[in-house]
């Protein structure tokens, strides 16, 4: 690997951007192949935080591996916990009271709020603009708050659990939800003042990054990759799961298939997120917040796959059971990786300086690459 | 016209630089306004919810007893051996034999704050505490032993 680095037969420049560089959020490794300021080819090289996740779950009850996979995607933990949850109750036909699944639901939404505002901040830091960080940090840590109050941790909840969720809601939990909807709706205007509409930022994301509806596909993209390109692909829409048929919201697309395409469609669908959470709040039914369940999970033989829709687009989880209180087999269908692999046709022929602001579009998180 | 576009670029794009360091400088004289903590200097005033996962811990009464039966769920619903349960057998007044907890173990340095051992407990003998400095300069203080010396099973608790 690390003789390539230096200059090639043809005399391109061949870089190394990470694995401990700031923009690639994480310890991603890229190669680039460089002709003057133009690329040629980039490479990515995974691995460095590979911690075999899928093969540690196969020696994990049924129980105990979720709380692993809030480590994957841990921007978005809930929603991982809710996918294997989700795919251990298909497998032993549990069903979840009215209750859990609004709860869910709610606590979905607002991670995906978080981790888009998290997004925004690291995308905009990517550019060089400081200040957006902090403004996103302070909404991002009022959701944190409800997190820390209700689940009892701020990053790695483990709050789902197969049958419903671990803890009933705490009593300040709809205020506080409440007041973050006024809070939120108070300062997303801040958001579009300070970059939106910034000319430097419009001029760094339009025309940058293009992506092809029919490249989208052929990659598996999903999420707001995808829909930038014009690709319906919202889980939520096509194969709603818990309450989500009930709620009305907008699968957001834009056609533009630009960086600045995919940056409107996540500010966007942190309005639909408010609007399911505002339809939610107030109408937690009564009830159970956990079905009964055994006390030892035992699948039965037989092959179960659920998919959600993560913050960055479809998280599949694919159970191969045999009958015992363990998998035998755990595959995770991450969003992550088929996002970064569509890398290089987005990047080939483009500046290196508009690498960082197209690959800040992609939402990568690699734990959730490597697993 | 070329012309007219180009100065109605120039001027949008100053207005747009200007709306955005408008909001900095709003943010510059409203102090009010920020919500950063100083965090090693509020320690006192620092409050942190009750369902906080910060380590896991076995309350004691004032007669220096717990509810703890050496049941062993807790190891069981681990992930990862944090918790290790040493039993030993006591002779009740009665004469008969009695299992009992010799000492509860507690690797800290494993624990990834999961509640799973929580929720599993049958008698509520253990439950997490709201401590988060865990930092220590020697590893070997990062095992613990969960039940107080001399302790004794709690009444009534089977």
């Amino acid at each position: 690997m690390f003789e390539e680095i230096g200059t090639n037969a043809e005399g391109d420049m061949m870089i190394n951007m990470g694995p401990q560089h700031p923009a690639t959020h994480g310890v991603l490794h890229l190669v680039i192949t460089l002709n003057g300021e133009t690329i040629k080819k980039v490479d990515p090289h995974l691995g460095y935080i590979h911690r075999s996740i899928e093969k540690m779950c196969e020696s994990l009850t049924y129980r105990q591996f979720i709380y692993v996979t809030s480590r994957m995607d841990y921007l978005s933990a809930h929603i991982n916990n809710h996918a294997c949850a989700m795919c251990v109750e298909k497998g032993m036909q549990i069903e979840v009271p009215g209750r859990a699944q609004y709860i869910r639901v709610i606590m979905d939404e607002l991670t995906r709020i978080a981790s888009h505002e998290l997004w925004w901040g690291a995308m905009s830091m990517d550019l060089g603009a400081f200040t957006p960080f902090f403004h996103s940090f302070r909404e991002r840590e009022t959701i944190n708050d409800i997190m820390e109050e209700t689940c009892g941790a701020r990053l790695t909840m483990n709050y789902m659990v197969p049958g419903g969720v671990m803890n009933d809601i705490h009593p300040n939990f709809q205020r506080r939800v409440k007041e973050f909807i006024q809070l939120y709706k108070r300062k997303i205007h801040e958001y579009d003042e300070l970059i939106t509409g910034n000319v430097i930022f419009q001029n760094r994301m339009k025309g940058v990054g293009v992506l092809t509806a029919e490249q989208v596909i052929s990659y598996g993209c999903t999420g707001p990759v995808a829909r930038g390109s014009g690709v319906s692909c919202d889980v939520r829409k096509w194969w709603p799961y818990e309450v989500y048929d009930k709620v009305e919201f907008n699968e957001v697309i834009e056609t533009g298939g630009d960086s600045f395409a995919r940056y409107l469609i996540r500010m966007k669908e942190m309005d639909q997120s408010i609007r399911i959470i505002e339809q939610l709040i107030d109408n937690i039914p009564d009830g159970d917040f956990q079905a009964k369940t055994k006390a030892v999970l035992k699948l039965p033989k037989g092959e179960f796959y659920s998919k959600v829709e993560t913050a960055r687009g479809e998280l599949g989880v694919y159970i191969v059971s045999e009958g015992g209180t363990t998998p035998y087999r755990i595959k995770f269908r991450s969003p992550g990786f088929s996002n970064l692999s569509i890398l290089h046709d987005m990047a080939k022929g483009g500046k290196i300086g508009d690498l960082i602001a197209s690959m800040g579009t992609l939402d990568l998180v690699i734990p959730d690459i490597d697993r | 016209m070329f012309i007219t576009k180009y100065i109605k670029d120039v001027f949008g794009a100053l207005k747009s630089l200007g709306v955005g360091m408008k909001r900095t400088l709003y943010y510059f004289t409203h102090h009010k306004e920020i919500i950063t903590e100083q965090y090693p200097d509020n320690r006192e005033t620092m409050h942190l919810p009750e369902r906080f996962k910060g380590e896991v811990v076995m309350p004691h009464d004032e007669k220096n007893e717990h509810r703890c039966t050496g049941c062993t769920a807790c190891e069981l619903a681990c992930p990862n051996g944090t918790i290790k349960v040493v039993t030993k057998f006591e002779i009740t007044p009665e004469g008969k034999k009695k299992k009992a907890i010799d000492k509860l173990v507690y690797h800290l340095e494993l624990c990834t704050m999961c509640n799973l051992c929580i929720v599993a407990c049958p008698s509520d003998a253990i439950k997490m505490a709201q401590t988060f400095e865990h930092s220590v300069y020697d590893r070997n203080e990062l095992t613990k032993i969960l039940n107080n010396p001399g302790s004794k099973i709690m009444d009534g608790v089977e």
